[in-house]
This record gives C-alpha cells, structure tokens and sequence, in this order.
C-alpha cells in the first residue's frame, strides 16, 4: 500500500484514494507529426525497473493531478510534486539521488 | 539422459521399488560457448518455443537461460484459464490453435499436465455485455471457434452455486465455452521442459542474462551471470521483464509492467465444476482439483515489479465475488500471491521480429497468457525458424506505429 501526499490539497493518504494515470512528462505529439512520434506519445513507454515518474490524480479528494516519483523495485516513494512542470524539480531529484547514487538521472 | 516413458506400468514398478528408480525429469547441464539459437527465459512461452523449434523444424541447439527457476514467473502463478472466445481474428485463430494443441497435450509429451475442458462461462452483468458477448458469439461462429450466448437459467444449470439476482449486478446470460477449461500450470512448464532436455536442449536456471551482445546490428550473443554465450538467433520471452531486456537490445517497448494478484480458499467438497468469469465486478473464479476455490480479478494499479500487490484490489475482488457467489463468504482465504504481468495499448500480445537483426520478441502477454502457450510457442518457432509465421504476423510491434490494433480490451474485460 502506497502512501502518497497531493501537492494541491496537503493530503497525505493510502493509494486508494489516488489513481493512477501512467508515465509522466510525455511529450505530445502534435498534428503532421510522424508516425513515429505519434507511436511513441500514445504507446511507447519507459517502463522503468527504478526510479520512475508518474501522474495521478487525487480522486476522492480534491480531484487534481499532480505528479510523484516512485521505486517500481520496492515501491519506496521519493515525492510528489505540481503537474504543471516539464522536468521533475531539482529537490525531488535531490532525494532521489541520495538514496539512489547510481541513477542515470532524468532522460 | 534417456528418458524413462511415464507409463503405469513404470507407476506399478516404481510403486514396489519405493520410488527410487525415477530419472530426474530434465538435465541441468553447463553452458556452452554457443548455441544456434537461445531463448531468454523459462516461462511457458519461451519453453514453448523451444520445444516447436526442435519438433517442428529440427533446430535442437537450442539453450534455454532463466534467471530463477524454471516456471516461477507468471506461468507458475497464474490461475489457468483456458479459453480461445476471443473477438478479433488473430486473437481467435492463436488462442484456437492454443486451446486445440492443449486438449492432446498430455499424450504427445507424456506428461499429464490435467488439461480439464470443464467449460468457461463469461458472465453478462450489464446491457452492454449482453451486446458484447452476442457480438463475441457471432465472431466465434465465423471463427469456427464452439461458443454459445446463454441465458440466466442455463447459467444457474451449470453453475448451481451462482446468485442470478445479485443486488447490484443481475446475471442476464454469458457467454459459454464448454471446452475452454484449466490446466496444471507447473505441469505445462515441466512437460516441456522435459521434452526440450530430451531433445538434448539446454536448460539452465540461475542464468540471469544481463546483456544483449550485437555486431553491426546484428545479435551475436548474451552475457549473463554465468559468462558469455555466442548464438545466432535469440529469442526474448520474459513477460514482465520485457521493457529491461529490449533496452539492453536498444529498442523500446508499448508495454508497461504491472502487478497481477490471485489467491485461493482453504480446501472445499467440489461444489463447481466450471469457471466462471465476471468481468463487470472485475472478479473469476474456479476450483482446483485440491477443492481449494482459486480466485483472481484485476490488475493493479500502477507498474510494479515486485510480485507484491496491495491488498484493496484483493478486497475489491473478492467483495465483487461474494455477491455473486454468497456461499464463499464463510471460506477462509490460505493463500494469496502476485506476478508481474506485461500489459500493451490494446491487451493483445507483441510476436515479433525486433530493430535487432536475429532478435525476436514474444511479449505482451499481460493477464492472460497462460492459455496461450503452446499457440504461442508453436507461432513463435515459426518465426524464428523461417522469418515468418501466420499465426504470429498480426501480432507485429509495428503495428502501434501503423495504427493496426488488435483490440481486445474492450471484448475481454480486464484479466483474462
Ligand atoms: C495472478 C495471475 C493470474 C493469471 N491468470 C491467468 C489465467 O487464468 N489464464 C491465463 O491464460 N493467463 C493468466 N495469467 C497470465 C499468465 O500467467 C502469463 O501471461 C504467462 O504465464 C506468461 O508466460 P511467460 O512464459 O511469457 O512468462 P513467465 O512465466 O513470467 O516467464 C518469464 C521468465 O523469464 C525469466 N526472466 C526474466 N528476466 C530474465 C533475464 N534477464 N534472464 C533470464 N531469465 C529472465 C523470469 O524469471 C521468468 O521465469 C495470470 C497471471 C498472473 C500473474
Ligand atoms: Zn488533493
């Protein structure tokens, strides 16, 4: 069981009360795109085994979207933070650099 | 190793020669520099795959390298469902070639794997899933796979335990397949697994394959934790862990890895003979020949890989179930597990060559490979031995660039 924390509202709650809506920081693809980046906006996923970057949503809450950095090899939570950002922000990769040296970073 | 025929005859010998005289069942030999071709996991598809390349084309240097141990992925943890009552054409004709291979599988590798065509009833909950599965039954009838729409008292003929007017979800028919069934999970490992050592293949376990070797676009071999070895064709078969091994390939995938979970009651009288699948409640279930009640629903919500999942989806299922089987709210639940399933854009499963010359992929398989095994592997050896195979030419991965999907996400629920 996750615990997460909505950067909206303040709420720290069991993943229950979150969905979850895939990998974050997706780069849209827009019209006359090729297909190549179309198959790679809707379909192509990162799928880390690590440190991963994910949106949810804070569904039986205040219903807004923000974006969390998380373990998918033991779950551990690094933070959450706003959606409205491109990249994660320098503090959420600051805490997930000390506890995992070895990370590639982002992108 | 010569392999000693399972007989009962040898059953009678061995009765009175206290066990003692049983062969182990497949050999667990060395390495070798090189191989003609290597698959990359011990799971049902990848010994699958192995066992119809030497069958089917002669091609018996062939190791097959697991990380673990043989079946104790997916294919040792599912809830093994059979069925081929699937929507779209190619889904059918590989689930169709599956479900048919299964019903002699036994007898052709002497191995009882308890293949039990018991019949699988797909319940209609809603209006929507009433149209949906009449739509499914009218495919299947051009599929020329056996399949009927019935209605609620036939539900009830078949499966007495059932409750047709749960409080929330009425049963309003389903969709019946009296040849779909179960089958031993580890059984279908192992029997291959036999089989390929027989055919003097290798299998060799606590192999973890960290790397994919390559020379001008072209595979040329693997390192993993027992050294280097060189081959001409690989074959990539590690259901969760796709996404890993296709980046040592170099390529991505449309897959992401997410938690699947089952458990199962304490021991029952045999009170249910069929499975039942309702996919509505997001709940199936069915007994195993132990009587234990073997339950599973939906995946999870997020990827995973830890083979852990969180017990609300537990809960969620098995609320689901009550309502429409009263009687297992007294059992006791004994034993609850998770695997890592591989899920794509349109829940159907990626057979593939790869941008890696020689390198194939059989993925994708999500929450309801197991059925699929032996269409799978028998598709796959295609491929691998000829380039092409039209069992698996559907299940391209360009078909995400190209828009070609083959949707079965709306025809099957969610697990399946
Ligand atoms: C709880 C649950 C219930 C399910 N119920 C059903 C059902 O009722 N019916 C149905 O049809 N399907 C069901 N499924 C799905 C089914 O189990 C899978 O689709 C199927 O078993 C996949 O088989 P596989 O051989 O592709 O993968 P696996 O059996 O997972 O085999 C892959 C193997 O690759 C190995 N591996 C991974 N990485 C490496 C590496 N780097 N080096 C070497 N080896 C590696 C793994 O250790 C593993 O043994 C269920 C799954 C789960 C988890
Ligand atoms: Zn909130």
């Amino acid at each position: 069981m996750l615990l997460l924390t909505c950067p909206n509202c303040g709420v720290t709650a069991e993943e229950s009360e979150f969905h979850q809506g895939g990998e974050a920081h997706l780069r849209r693809a827009g019209p006359g795109s090729p297909d190549d980046a179309f198959e790679g906006y809707l379909f192509t996923r990162r799928n880390p085994h690590g440190v991963h970057f994910e949106r949810w949503r804070h569904v039986f809450g205040c219903g807004k979207w923000f974006h969390a950095a998380r373990c998918t090899a033991t779950l551990e939570v690094f933070g959450t933070y706003p959606a409205q950002t491109t990249e994660p922000p320098a503090d959420i990769v600051a805490a997930i650099r000390a506890k995992r040296p070895d990370w590639e970073g982002f992108r | 190793m010569a392999r000693k025929r399972y007989s009962v005859f040898a059953v009678a010998r061995e009765a009175l020669r206290g066990h003692t005289g049983w062969p182990r069942a497949w050999a667990s030999p060395e390495p070798r520099a090189r191989y003609e071709a290597i698959i990359i996991g011990a799971g049902g598809h990848g010994l699958a795959t192995a066992y119809y390349l030497g069958k089917n084309f002669g091609i018996t240097d062939v190791a097959v390298l697991e990380k673990g141990w043989l079946g104790g992925g997916n294919t040792g943890r599912n809830t093994t469902i059979i069925r081929s009552n699937y929507l779209q054409d190619p889904s059918a004709a590989i689930y169709e070639k599956a479900r048919s291979l299964y019903e002699t599988l036994s007898q052709e590798l002497n191995y009882n794997i308890m293949f039990s065509p018991r019949g699988v009833i797909m319940l209609a909950q809603t209006e929507h899933e009433v149209r949906g599965y009449t739509r499914t039954a009218h495919a299947n009838a051009l599929q020329g796979v056996a399949t009927e729409f019935i209605g609620p008292q036939r539900v009830k003929e078949l499966c007495p335990i059932i409750s047709l007017d749960g409080p929330r979800y009425p049963v309003l028919g389903g969709l019946w397949q009296s040849r779909a069934g179960t089958a031993r999970h580890d059984a279908v490992a192992w029997g291959y697994a036999r089989a390929c050592s027989d055919m003097g293949m290798h299998i060799i376990q606590k192999c973890e394959v960290t790397g994919i070797r390559s020379e001008g676009g072209r595979v040329t071999g693997v390192t993993t934790t027992r050294g280097d070895i060189g081959c001409d064709k690989l074959g990539v078969v590690v259901a969760g862990h796709s996404g890993r091994l296709a980046e040592m390939a170099g390529f991505r995938l449309p897959i992401e890895s997410i938690g699947l979970q089952a458990l199962v009651s304490e021991p029952v009288k045999p009170c249910m003979d069929v499975v039942v699948m309702a996919n509505t409640v997001h709940g199936y279930m069915s007994q195993s020949d132990k009587g234990e009640m073997v339950i599973g629903g939906g995946a999870d919500g997020f990827n995973n890989y830890t083979q852990r999942g969180s017990f609300h989806n537990i809960e969620q299922t098995v609320r689901a179930l009550v309502e429409t089987f009263p009687m297992i709210s007294r059992l006791k639940m004994l034993r609850q597990w998770g695997g890592v399933v591989d899920m794509t854009g349109d829940r159907s499963p990626i057979i593939s060559k790869t941008p890696l010359e020689g390198c194939y992929i059989n993925c994708g398989w999500g929450t309801g490979g197991f059925k699929a095994i032996p269409g799978s592997g028998w598709g796959m050896a295609e491929l691998m031995a000829r380039g092409h195979s039209p069992l698996t030419e559907a299940f391209g991965m360009e078909r995400f660039r190209e828009g070609r999907f083959i949707d079965e996400s709306v025809a099957a629920g969610v697990a399946h």
